[in-house]
């Protein structure tokens, strides 16, 4: 993107907790929303004698992330000391990778508007633990200068973490979106993370600067923390670029610094604190071993690798027949593709195959609604996978129209009778009416009862004749308290109306 | 059989009796109570003193004995405890006023490993605060003295361990040796002290001082009970990623094998060290000639390196220092400076004045060092200077012990000195440890062997060095020399009111 003649370019630190049962050095419950203080040990709380010991399963996610983005695995990577005070990290180091991670030089391959996409360079993956949580009460509006008191809740402390770090390849703020959709889908798909931003699973900071359109040599850049969705950080990230491109163009120059992102306000402010000009003295940790993933070990990930979001996106539109957007959305959305295969595979297995394509349209748009607005995940919907499946057969044998169908879904997504579509049917007596002869019955009844427009039909001009029409055959869907098979009325009606004379 | 009758004898007897029924545990822990509490108001080589927990450990051994369960190879011995190691029972300070009254919520393995083989938690001894000290002057509640001379020193950092075991205090004690912390007190006060090969003790739930330096080790009277202490105390743990997985070789049970035709190499650098008294001179002669009439070879060798060893040590340790003692914040345990009149007292400036009242001069002298060493633009000039130093004499060590079987050298250049001659001298007091800290920054295993007194009745020690995992081999060496100089001299203490 270019904003007057500048050009816009962006990296981007994607901090994922890992999906481990323990955390990084200790066998605290990696687990969130607990009573504060209660996954704590001697380890995560940084007693003095306590000693890491590294958590093999974060290692392995750490692979499984190298695998899927085209990385470099290092043969040995090791632990560093990152140095500094700050009340929730409970030993004032932090134990992360730094200049020997276990990934590095990798690719994430980003689907671009029209269709084609890009290849965005990979520069790092590596491990490192989380700190604590801290709240400051009172007094400074919730940080730590002016705080009455501070309260740390270190039951974060030691989750373990993967920072992976993009090159400067991105060009527009869409791009860094449509980049982290991306490498969610990824994630997701590797299962080595909930992936859920809102909770901070996944947690992005940008490198933002400006170049005129055509240079070289890179602008200044300041970095920004603080978006927790993806639509905040196309939001901070087109604001940053506008300011930038404001104090360029008044002729100003960009302060290397960390700027915050306020949701609220709609903009980034720079924190302006001592606290930024550290110097970590980073030195090799010598509390662990270096990491050294067998070639064994690295080919039995490499065979375990599932599918990834472009090769299932790839195999959808093929298999089912769908739309690259709808394809997209489907793999795109934590969860969604999970929920329109397991639909389809319900179908299968009660014996009513579905069209993927008439599960994709339900999932891709009514359920997709209901996502967005109720924030649910497709896994803890009240309306299974099964339901839906149950739902797309009630429509495709008649016993649903497409409009009743819509009622029963909402009725299931709201948890009515147990979410299950067929009992929601026979509850609300539902089930459509294809029986010709009760149709039959309630056409000729309508018509009786109608003989003066019945002749106005039979005389009148195409317009009057077209109103008529819909008048009976809205009374006959009254007659059958909306249950009527629209087909076969149609048919019957057109056979029993007169023609034009 | 009198009480001080059981204070007094090794820990192999102690063992014996009490597995044979001759004696309660109960009585022996007793009756080692009863000495300290007579004789160490002068030593004061206790920060905290078991008392009922170490009678109820004992009681528990005598119970498991009249159950008819099988004794632990301690079973029933009282063993003395840097405060360095985590007791779940007990304070543990470090000797750091930061840390005072802090009670962890766990045992390091170390001590329970000691509780599982049955032996007695008597006390925790006094060091150096955070072991950074070669004299104990450095604790942060009160100097421990000298057994032999109470005007002087018993070394450090392990001074209390040294001292109390050289008091017949407790036969056994633990310590922990990060640039000779162990071996330097042992030869000032005339008792056996090893350090184990990094890796082969586990260092959970110590008190870190220099990780990569940092190793824990025992203090006997005699080369026998050393090697039983250390068989309970070493060992594979999975809390401790360093530690070292394969099973230790049996020592205890070779002790006595001999040295005929071990293959000994007197380290020049170290015998000839600058300042060496040549008294401690004469002893590493005399080791040389016990080593050859017991049927080994002796020749000079040369280790160049080593003399950047003491240099490098200084960088090492302190660079680690500086980051293990960061979490001394005032926040989570331990010390909280109390807010200043006046305004502006928040986190940081908390952290700050709960540093500068809870740590002493020598501490806040290595964070600030090594604060510098790590810092950006001198890393590589100090830290990775120093690193590429410890590498040369790795290098030099492993030459040497492609001809030799073990080292010989001094333990400490002197005997025991004066309290208060070196305190104002840092440079001074770290040239105590020269002749030890090659030792830790290759990663070996060394040993102190009592080698007699001075003209002034001090004790001096001479030091065995073997490489990694050698402690089988050093053992049997040390038992050798302990055989030819039948060190027997015991202090002798006044009964001062504590």
């Amino acid at each position: 993107m270019s904003t007057n003649g500048w050009e816009t370019v962006i990296g981007l630190e994607v901090h994922c907790e890992l999906a481990t049962e323990t955390k990084l050095f200790c066998g605290c419950p990696n687990d969130f929303g607990a009573e504060p203080n209660t996954y704590v040990c001697p380890v995560c709380l940084g007693l003095p004698g306590s000693l890491p010991v590294l958590n093999e399963r974060a290692v392995e996610f750490a692979l499984r992330v190298g695998e899927a983005l085209h990385c470099d695995v290092a043969e040995e990577s090791i632990f560093h000391r990152k140095n500094y005070f700050y009340p929730d990290m409970p030993k004032n180091y932090q134990i992360s990778q730094y200049d020997e991670p276990v990934c590095g030089n990798g690719w994430l391959a980003v689907p671009g508007p029209d269709g084609t996409g890009r290849r965005i360079g990979i520069e790092r993956a590596h491990l490192e633990e989380d700190t604590g949580k801290t709240s400051h009460v009172g007094g400074g509006g919730g940080r730590i200068h002016g705080a009455d008191h501070s309260l740390v809740d270190y039951n974060r402390a030691g989750i373990p973490l993967l920072e992976i770090v993009s090159k400067p390849d991105l060009r527009s703020p869409e791009e860094a979106r449509a980049y982290v959709a991306e490498l969610r889908g990824v994630l997701e798909a590797i299962g080595v993370s909930d992936v859920k931003m809102e909770e901070g699973s996944l947690r992005v900071d940008a490198n933002i600067s400006l170049r005129p359109a055509g240079a070289e040599k890179l602008g200044t850049r300041s970095e920004i923390k603080n978006m927790n969705s993806l639509r905040s950080l196309g939001r901070a990230l087109e604001y940053e670029a506008e300011r930038q491109a404001e104090v360029l163009e008044s002729g100003g120059a960009v302060i290397q610094e960390t700027r915050h992102w306020d949701e609220e306000a709609g903009r980034t402010y720079s924190l302006r604190s001592k606290e930024e000009s550290h110097d970590y003295r980073y030195f090799p940790e010598p509390d662990l071993v270096p990491v050294k993933p067998s070639a064994e070990w690295r080919d039995q990930v490499r065979a375990a690798m599932p599918e990834l979001p472009a090769a299932r996106k790839a195999r959808l539109m093929d298999a089912w027949g769908i739309a690259d957007v709808d394809a997209g959305v489907l793999v795109g959305t934590p969860g969604l593709a999970d929920y329109a295969e397991a639909a389809v595979d319900a179908a299968e297995a009660a014996g009513a195959p579905a069209s993927g394509r008439d599960v994709a349209n339900w999932v891709t748009g009514d359920l997709m609604a209901h996502l967005k607005e109720s924030g649910a995940a497709p896994s803890s919907l009240a309306l299974s996978p099964a339901g839906l499946a149950e739902l797309v057969k009630l429509v495709g044998d008649g016993t649903l129209s497409r409009s009743l169908a819509k009622e029963v879904l909402a009725a299931a997504l709201a948890g009515e009778s147990n979410g299950s579509p067929a009992a929601i049917v026979a509850d609300r007596g539902l089930a459509q009416v294809s029986d010709e002869g009760a149709l039959a019955a309630a056409v000729h009844a309508v018509l009786d009862a109608h003989p003066a427009e019945v002749d106005r039909y039979r005389t009148g001009e195409d317009k009057d004749r077209k109103k008529l029409r819909g008048f009976f055959m809205g009374k006959v869907m009254a007659e059958m308290k909306g249950r009527g098979n629209p087909q076969v009325l149609n048919r019957l009606l057109d056979d029993a109306l007169p023609t034009n004379s | 059989m009198t009480p001080d009758g059981l204070a007094g004898r090794t820990a192999v007897e102690l063992a014996e009796l009490v597995r044979g029924g001759d004696v309660s545990a109960v009585e022996v822990t007793d009756a080692h109570l009863a000495r300290i509490e007579a004789l160490d108001g002068e030593v004061r080589s206790f920060l905290c003193l078991a008392g009922d927990t170490a009678r109820a450990a004992a009681a528990e051994v005598d119970s498991a004995r009249a159950r008819g369960d099988e004794l632990g190879p301690l079973a029933g011995v009282p063993v003395a405890v840097k405060d360095m190691f985590c007791t779940h029972d007990l304070p543990t300070t470090a000797g750091s006023r930061i840390l005072e009254g802090w009670r962890p919520p766990y045992d390091s393995t170390v001590v329970a490993r000691l509780r599982a083989a049955g032996a007695v938690v008597i006390g925790k001894t006094n060091l150096d605060e955070f072991a950074m000290g070669s004299s104990n002057e450095n604790s942060g509640f009160f100097p421990t003295a000298n057994p032999w001379d109470t005007t002087r020193v018993p070394g450090g950092s392990s001074g209390g361990s040294a001292a109390a075991v050289a008091a017949r205090f407790a036969p056994l004690a633990v310590g922990t040796d990060t640039g000779g912390s162990i071996r330097q007190p042992a030869a000032l006060c005339g008792v056996v002290g090893m350090r184990p090969t990094y890796g082969r003790v586990s260092r959970y739930g110590i008190v870190a001082y220099a990780s990569s330096l940092d190793q824990a080790g025992p203090f006997a009277t005699n080369v026998a009970d050393t090697a039983l202490l250390l068989e309970a105390m070493w060992g594979y743990d999975p809390m401790d990623s360093t530690s070292i997985p394969s099973e230790p070789e049996p020592a205890l049970a070779r002790l006595e094998d001999g040295v005929a035709g071990l293959r000994v190499g007197l380290v020049e650098e170290l015998a000839d060290v600058e300042g060496i008294q040549p008294e401690v001179r004469a002893a590493v002669d005399s080791a040389r000639n016990l080593f050859e009439k017991a049927g080994a070879t002796v020749e000079v060798v040369s280790l160049p390196s080593v003399e950047y060893g003491l240099s490098a040590y200084y960088i090492i340790a302190p660079a680690e220092a500086s980051s293990n003692l960061a979490r001394y914040d005032g926040v989570r345990y331990g010390l909280r400076a109390e807010a200043p009149p006046g305004e502006g007292y928040d986190v940081a400036a908390m952290n700050a004045l709960t540093r500068e009242q809870g740590f002493g001069a020598e501490v806040k002298r290595r964070i600030m060092l090594g604060t510098y060493a790590l810092s950006a633009g001198y890393y590589d000039a100090y830290y990775g200077q120093a690193q590429r130093v410890r590498t040369l004499i790795i290098r030099d060590f492993t030459r040497a012990y492609e001809r030799f079987d073990v080292l010989l050298a001094p333990t400490s250049p002197t005997t025991a000195f004066e309290l208060g001659s070196k305190t104002s001298d840092p440079l001074a007091m770290y040239l105590s440890d020269v002749c030890t800290i090659p030792t830790n920054l290759t990663g070996a295993t060394a040993i102190s062997v009592p080698a007699g007194l001075d003209t002034a009745g001090l004790p001096i020690g001479v030091q065995v060095l073997a490489p990694a995992l050698g402690e089988a081999v050093l053992l049997r060496a040390a038992r050798a020399l302990e055989a030819g100089f039948a060190f027997t001299a015991r202090p002798k203490l006044k009964e001062v009111a504590a």
